[in-house]
């Protein structure tokens, strides 16, 4: 089944900077970005600690491509998130949505995006359908269609009308992360930004989430990019994933790709994502990096 | 343009000033669901302002019935004088607070990322904030007014209240600008700078004759009290409510709430962009302090 969302009526698109000659033009562009947290302490002498959170990282992902990016804690995929969704500005490098790049053109950049975080970022005690009118508001959303629309889309997921009045702190992790994504759905990103999405979800919630995203890959022609640890999820999910460790890119390919070129090196003949993932950082994805800054 | 190169499938909000205005509504309308989520909140607020301005006003009517220096009018006008910067500070730290909290508030909530992400330019977010905190303001004196007149013996048959209203007005503008540079503290400081907003609004109290004239100020502390907007808004009203005084003569206070307006207003949209930009160089924008 595929969600069907009416389009708004007041629609202006953002033109994308792109050659006519360029028939596939990257959905995201990410060109040798490097970002440096620098942690001072309150007394001035005491030493600067600096935190190489992404370090010259590229790739490019197509249109209607779901791009996973693998890391464990503080590997910087929350870090090129971010920069993606103009909430960080990268030291150097290069950051491009549809063309548009994320310092300079940052509001045409905002039109086409939307992300959904591990923490659901929402005014808890406001109930889902406050929460909603509130985003939908924001993305120039609202009336009587709009609020059926959002009833209808958030049933879909499973969230029954009584509850779209209750205030969200009194809805499950899982509830709540379907909110969210609810609300990504019914701004209809070109791009959408899935940061951990299923994390601390139960595994019924989680394969929700995942149909979720297909769905909106397959209904809305949307470009997704999912930073996950969960390597089953990426497996499934992803047509291509690029590993982080440390805030530099290790690999970069489709899951069938990886176990093709690691599995020789690894002497295994189906190497899972996950033995991939340790032997090219020597970790599991549950160890934490060191001083990385998510 | 090749149509078949353009994103599929994605309704995108246009820009323009129309759409900017509407989309700043959901400011107001999202605070004011969060006013009716934390009524009991509100109501606590609302009966300490009360209790607060009530004794204010009692020390008023003590110094009337055992000050002995004044006469009956003089006394009366004592309580006024306390019950119009009562209400008026009730209303512009109510202005100030709310600009002044935008961020701090979101960053405790967990939003504070998601709402600048959103295609929404920072002028119309501020639009949105700056018009709920002035309908929120009203609103709270208007019920702090209303509780104060049934106590106190109020007389404004002679009050310019037309011209109360316009310094009320401009006023407010001032207090913006003052309540936008506010809010980027907590976008500089994750950890302090709500206190820091807090301290400000502390010190505009002090300075700005609230409760008694600011000749009575230590000499040091009479020029902060010259460039706080509550200082003239307070004198404006004072002498259109207590004197009846006629708005043209009102110049003399209305004129330095415009300056300082139209200061304190770009000044304060200008650091708050930078701010913003800071903070997202720095990674202060990430819900943190």
């Amino acid at each position: 089944m595929v969600l069907t969302l009416e389009q708004p009526t007041e629609v202006t698109q953002p033109e994308p900077r792109i050659a006519m000659s360029r028939v596939i033009e990257p959905a995201a562009v990410v060109e040798h970005v490097c970002k440096v947290f620098i942690q001072r302490p309150l007394i001035r002498r005491g030493r600067t600690k600096e935190v190489h959170a992404v370090n010259d990282v590229s790739f490019s992902v197509g249109r209607n491509e779901i791009f996973g990016i693998l890391g464990a804690n503080g590997s910087g995929k929350s870090t090129l998130i971010r920069m993606l969704s103009t909430l960080l500005i990268p030291d150097s490098g290069r950051v491009e949505v549809f063309g548009y790049d994320v310092r300079r053109d940052e509001a045409e950049v905002k039109r086409l995006i939307n992300r959904v975080s591990v923490e659901a970022s929402f005014f808890k005690k406001l109930s889902p359908g406050e929460n909603l009118a509130y985003a939908l508001r924001l993305y120039g959303r609202s009336g009587p269609a709009v609020r059926d629309e959002t009833y209808a889309v958030l049933e879909r997921l499973g969230i029954a009308r009584d509850k779209v009045s209750e205030p969200l702190e009194q809805l499950s992790r899982g509830m709540q992360q379907k909110v969210a994504i609810a609300r990504a759905l019914l701004t209809s990103p070109v791009l959408l930004l899935l940061d951990e999405p299923t994390t601390g979800l139960d595994p019924r919630s989680k394969l929700d989430v995942q149909k979720f995203v297909r769905e909106l890959r397959e209904g809305h022609d949307a470009t997704i990019l999912l930073c996950t640890h969960d390597m089953a999820e990426a497996a499934a999910l992803c047509d291509r994933v690029a590993i982080l460790d440390k805030g530099s890119l290790v690999a970069l390919d489709s899951v069938d790709g990886l176990r093709q070129r690691y599995g020789e090196e690894m002497d295994t003949a189906e190497p899972t994502l996950e033995d991939i993932f340790i032997h090219l950082t020597g970790r599991s994805l549950e160890d934490d990096d060191e001083g990385g800054n998510e | 343009m090749n149509q078949s190169l353009r994103p599929v499938a994605n309704p995108l909000p246009g820009a323009g000033l129309w759409w900017e205005t509407r989309a700043s509504l959901a400011f107001v309308e999202r605070n004011l669901y969060l006013v009716r989520r934390y009524w009991h909140l509100e109501l606590a607020f609302l009966i300490f302002n009360v209790a607060s301005a009530m004794s204010v006003l009692y020390i008023g009517e003590a110094q009337m019935q055992y000050g002995g220096t004044s006469s009956q009018e003089g006394q009366l006008d004592l309580v006024l004088y306390l019950g119009i910067g009562t209400v008026v500070w009730a209303y512009l730290r109510a202005v100030f607070a709310n600009v002044g909290e935008m961020v701090a508030w979101e960053r405790w909530e967990g939003t504070i990322e998601y709402t600048m992400m959103a295609p929404i330019s920072r002028l119309a977010h501020m639009l949105g904030v700056s018009l709920f905190s002035i309908i929120y303001g009203l609103a709270r004196s208007a019920l702090l007014l209303g509780v104060l007149s049934l106590f106190f013996n109020v007389d404004l048959s002679h009050a310019n209240l037309g011209g109360a209203a316009l310094i009320l007005l401009v006023g407010s503008v001032s207090f913006l600008g003052f309540g936008i540079m506010a809010a980027v503290l907590p976008l500089l400081f994750p950890e302090r700078g709500e206190e820091m907003t807090f301290v400000i609004s502390s010190i505009l109290l002090l300075v700005s004759g609230v409760y008694y004239p600011i000749s009575v100020l230590p000499d040091w502390m009479e020029p902060l009290a010259t460039i706080s907007p509550a200082t003239y808004v307070l004198e404006g009203m004072r002498a259109a409510l207590l004197e009846g005084t006629p708005t043209l003569a009102l110049g003399p206070s209305i004129l330095p709430i415009l300056i300082l307006g139209a200061l304190t207003l770009p000044i304060g949209i200008a650091v708050f962009n930078w701010g913003e930009r800071y903070a997202k160089r720095t990674g202060r924008l990430k819900r943190s302090g």
